[in-house]
């Protein structure tokens, strides 16, 4: 479809902009109330869906313009206020945004549309033409005069405002029969009475003269001056008018929702937000004015007075590094609101399913990480929300026999501590069946029946691998193969996830990740005559050889004796074939860097520890190809490359010998 | 990109022992002196290494032992050229060590000589085609299907 590079640049932008657009729609969608037309939210949802089907149209993605033009007339309908907001229309028009979703990537990547365009079209296309352009509720239009009810509620400072509500109401009574019921609850004694704020709120029921589809916005246009210092529903009276009474009577209700209400803007491609670009900007103002500084000193020969202004130099000259690397890092780092953004409509479709009820609280939305962390975390949370809403939190009946509001309670919840992010998926419901999980442990011989395990450490027995405690097999859980991936996504970020339950009273899944995948600590070591950098973290400890500890098995394998344990040893000669000869055995100059992989310590020998430093991670296939047993490089001091050791994938090596190129 | 490629037909020629090859002039990114690369684990012997090149981190290969030529010359004293190529996905760079970078010449399409078919013995897969220049004769090579065949 794009013909040049210039081209295929735009397009880019107007798919991203499309998904952050379908993304702001999807918002707005699940904050809507049924029942109930927000303008604001509609108008929202309109502005996206507009643009989507503005840019399709210039960008010649005329089907996707198309669709979208469906959807958009439907939008406008609920803002005319001439189309109820029904669950079932709510329900089209988020499977409309999935669709969308879906054609955008189809046709980023030349492909044919997806297979649900047609039906959602004719779903759309049905819904317009069965009762389009006809008032919502068109079944009582035939009785052409159905009252309007109008709920009332100024707030405390109106009258200051000079409004006064009598006028308002003489002037509802030119559009037809009024009755008006005042509610003196919130009136205070006499005592207290302040006669500047207003204390009533009234219900006022409407019956028109006219059956004019105009009459909801004549009562508005009355009500046009106050209505900024007062709460005002405007509904017909129909089926739906308990539920109205209902939202009548909590108007704050929609103040309450928790659900981030601001979409949030970043995705796809980064976007930094200027006070850290004018930060960045401001550091190299300070980075050239230490070099215009330093530069003084390469003209000439120092003189020895010159030495301690010299010094001074270069410790700025650090300081400035530093901080421009921190500042650098800054930008690559995202709101973690972009994952968590996702889940209201994720919680809302599954407990749907489920015939469960659950408020999702969203905590710590603006904590900021890595952005290939933030991708990656994704569907590992995505599985522990299903986890939760699935097998934790119980159907309304049962909670409430055991005491529980009906609605249960699932949090996420993202914060700093140390250098590290953590998240956590809290839930109020069942907990884990600790002796369920054992038996199924000992079941799978995962654990020896004589094992004494404590809680947590049962409760962890999930991660295993080929573990699931669900009695069905359900679309959403329990195929088995769930946590351990998990785990493993998780681990492969360089970060741990661990349960904390408590039967009966709900779970705490805890993840821990890493700031940045950026850089790392590492110890670096040198291993014939190579400088190898291995992750401090999955170090354990270090020793000097004792040669008499060093056993071998059938002749090419060794155990090291570590104390009570005997551990692998690992010679990187033997994996990375490097053309250099491998030594023989084990020798009292040489060192063992004991790590530690899924539960079980292996030793790697090498020739010389060195310092411990940060290091920035280069790929490897970039501009080459990955290469097993080794996760990355990084450039030393020197200039030299240095490669960084990957743990599980020498250890993987190590187990089973890969084939060796000639 | 390919009309440049089609309007300017420069050859940039480069020894390896006593044959001269010539690669695309527009393939070349830079030329720089010996640089010592640190070895990857489990590669064919004719990949060096890695090297850092302005904080990337470039793979190079030795041409000589990739074409199986014996050369007198020292490692040491070779010359790393680095080529960038396109792929679907990315751009990358990829560096050749070879004795030394000789010429420049300017080709027209018309003179380039089919390869000759040497049966199986010889592959000759990254060979473009062959160029009679002043009595020399220069190899002109599908630096793009070399570079291909090793990032697989």
């Amino acid at each position: 479809m794009a013909h040049d590079a210039g081209m295929e640049e735009i397009h880019q932008i107007f798919f991203d902009e499309s998904l952050e657009g379908l993304e702001v729609m999807e918002q707005g969608l699940l904050n809507l109330d049924v029942g109930q037309a927000d303008p604001v939210v509609i108008n929202d949802i309109f502005r996206a869906a507009h643009s989507i089907k503005g840019g399709g149209g210039t960008f010649g993605f005329h089907r996707l313009s198309e669709f979208t033009h469906g959807v958009e007339t439907l939008l406008d309908q609920m803002r005319e206020g001439v189309r109820a907001v029904s669950q079932d229309l709510v329900d089209l028009l988020l499977q409309s945004v999935d669709c969308l979703r879906n054609m955008l990537s189809a046709a980023q990547r030349n492909e044919a549309d997806p297979a649900d365009t047609q039906r959602l079209s004719k779903a759309i296309e049905r819904e317009l033409g069965s009762d389009g352009f006809k008032s919502p509720h068109s079944h009582t239009e035939s009785t052409s005069q159905s009252p309007w009810l109008v709920c009332f509620k100024p707030h405390d400072g109106m009258l200051k405002t000079g409004s006064d509500p009598v006028p308002l109401m003489k002037s509802l009574t030119e559009l037809g029969d009024v009755d008006i019921e005042v509610n003196t609850h919130r009136l205070p004694d006499f005592d207290s009475l302040d006669p500047q704020v207003c204390h009533l709120d009234w219900q006022i029921r409407l019956i028109p003269h006219t059956s004019t589809q105009h009459c909801e916005k004549d009562i508005r246009e009355i009500f046009d001056w106050v209505e900024a210092d007062a709460d005002l529903q405007i509904t017909r009276e129909s089926d739906d008018v308990t539920s109205t009474m209902a939202d009548c009577a909590l108007p704050t209700a929609t103040e309450a929702r928790p659900v981030t209400r601001q979409a949030d803007k970043s995705n796809e491609s980064i976007r930094v937000n200027l006070h850290k670009v004018d930060e960045l900007i401001n550091l190299v103002g300070e980075l050239v004015i230490t070099q215009s500084m330093l530069s003084r000193y390469s003209q000439q020969a120092v003189t020895l007075d010159q030495i301690a202004s010299l010094q001074q130099g270069l410790t700025l000259l650090n300081r400035n590094t530093r901080e421009l690397q921190e500042s650098v890092m800054q930008i690559r780092m995202l709101p973690i609101s972009t994952s968590f953004n996702r889940f209201p409509r994720l919680v809302r479709d599954i407990t749907q399913k489920l015939g469960k009820q659950v408020e999702l609280k969203l905590t710590g939305a603006d904590t900021e990480l890595d952005k290939t962390v933030l991708e990656k975390i994704n569907d590992p949370l995505v599985h522990l929300v299903r986890n939760s809403l699935d097998h934790g939190l119980e159907v309304p009946e049962q909670r409430l026999t055991q005491g529980k509001s009906k609605t249960g309670l699932l949090e996420l919840k993202a914060y700093h501590e140390g250098g590290s992010i953590i998240i956590e998926v809290i839930d109020d419901g069942a907990g884990i069946n600790l002796d369920k999980v054992k038996a199924i442990a000992i079941e799978k011989g995962l654990i020896d029946e004589h094992d004494r395990l404590s809680n947590e450490q049962t409760a962890n027995l999930i991660f295993q691998p080929g573990f699931s405690t669900a009695e069905s097999v359900s679309d959403l859980s329990g195929r088995g193969v769930g946590m351990d991936v998990v785990k493993q996504n998780i681990n492969s970020l360089g970060g741990q996830v661990y349960i904390n339950t408590q039967p009966g009273k709900g779970s705490v899944t805890t993840i821990i990740l890493p700031l940045t995948l950026a850089i790392l600590d590492g110890q670096l070591f040198s291993a014939q005559g190579q400088v190898y950098i291995i992750p401090l973290v999955s170090i354990v400890e270090s020793l000097q050889i004792q040669a008499q500890n060093v056993k071998a098995v059938v002749g090419q394998h060794e155990l090291y004796c570590l104390r009570d344990e005997y551990i692998p040893v690992i010679r990187l000669s033997s994996i990375f074939q490097s053309g250099l000869p491998a030594l023989s055995s084990c020798t009292e100059l040489e060192l063992l860097i004991v790590v530690e992989l899924e539960n079980q310590r292996y030793g790697i020998v090498v020739d010389e520890l060195l310092e411990q430093q940060q290091v920035v991670i280069k790929s490897l296939d970039n501009h080459y190809k990955k290469i097993q047993g080794v996760s990355g490089a990084t450039i030393l001091g020197n200039g030299l490359v240095a490669l960084i050791i990957d743990i599980a994938g020498l250890i993987q090596a190590f187990k089973k010998p890969i084939k060796r190129v000639a | 990109m390919q009309t440049h490629e089609s309007s300017i037909n420069q050859y940039l020629t480069f020894m390896l022992s006593d044959e001269e090859y010539g690669i695309h002039i527009l393939k070349v990114q830079e030329i720089k002196g010996w640089e010592t690369a640190t070895p990857l684990p489990n590669t064919p012997d004719y990949m060096l290494g890695v090297i850092n090149l302005r904080g990337a981190i470039v793979p190079v290969m030795d041409m000589r032992k990739r074409f199986h030529i014996q050369s007198a010359a020292s490692l040491a004293s070779s010359v790393i050229i680095f080529i960038h190529h396109q792929t679907s996905t990315a751009q990358r760079t990829v560096g050749i060590a070879v004795d030394a970078v000789s010429d420049v010449y300017q080709v027209e399409p018309a003179a380039i000589k089919a390869k000759p078919e040497f049966g199986v013995a010889v592959n000759t897969d990254f060979i473009e085609g062959l160029i009679p220049i002043d009595q020399k004769m220069v190899i002109l090579l599908d630096i793009a299907a070399l570079i291909e065949d090793e990032i697989q």
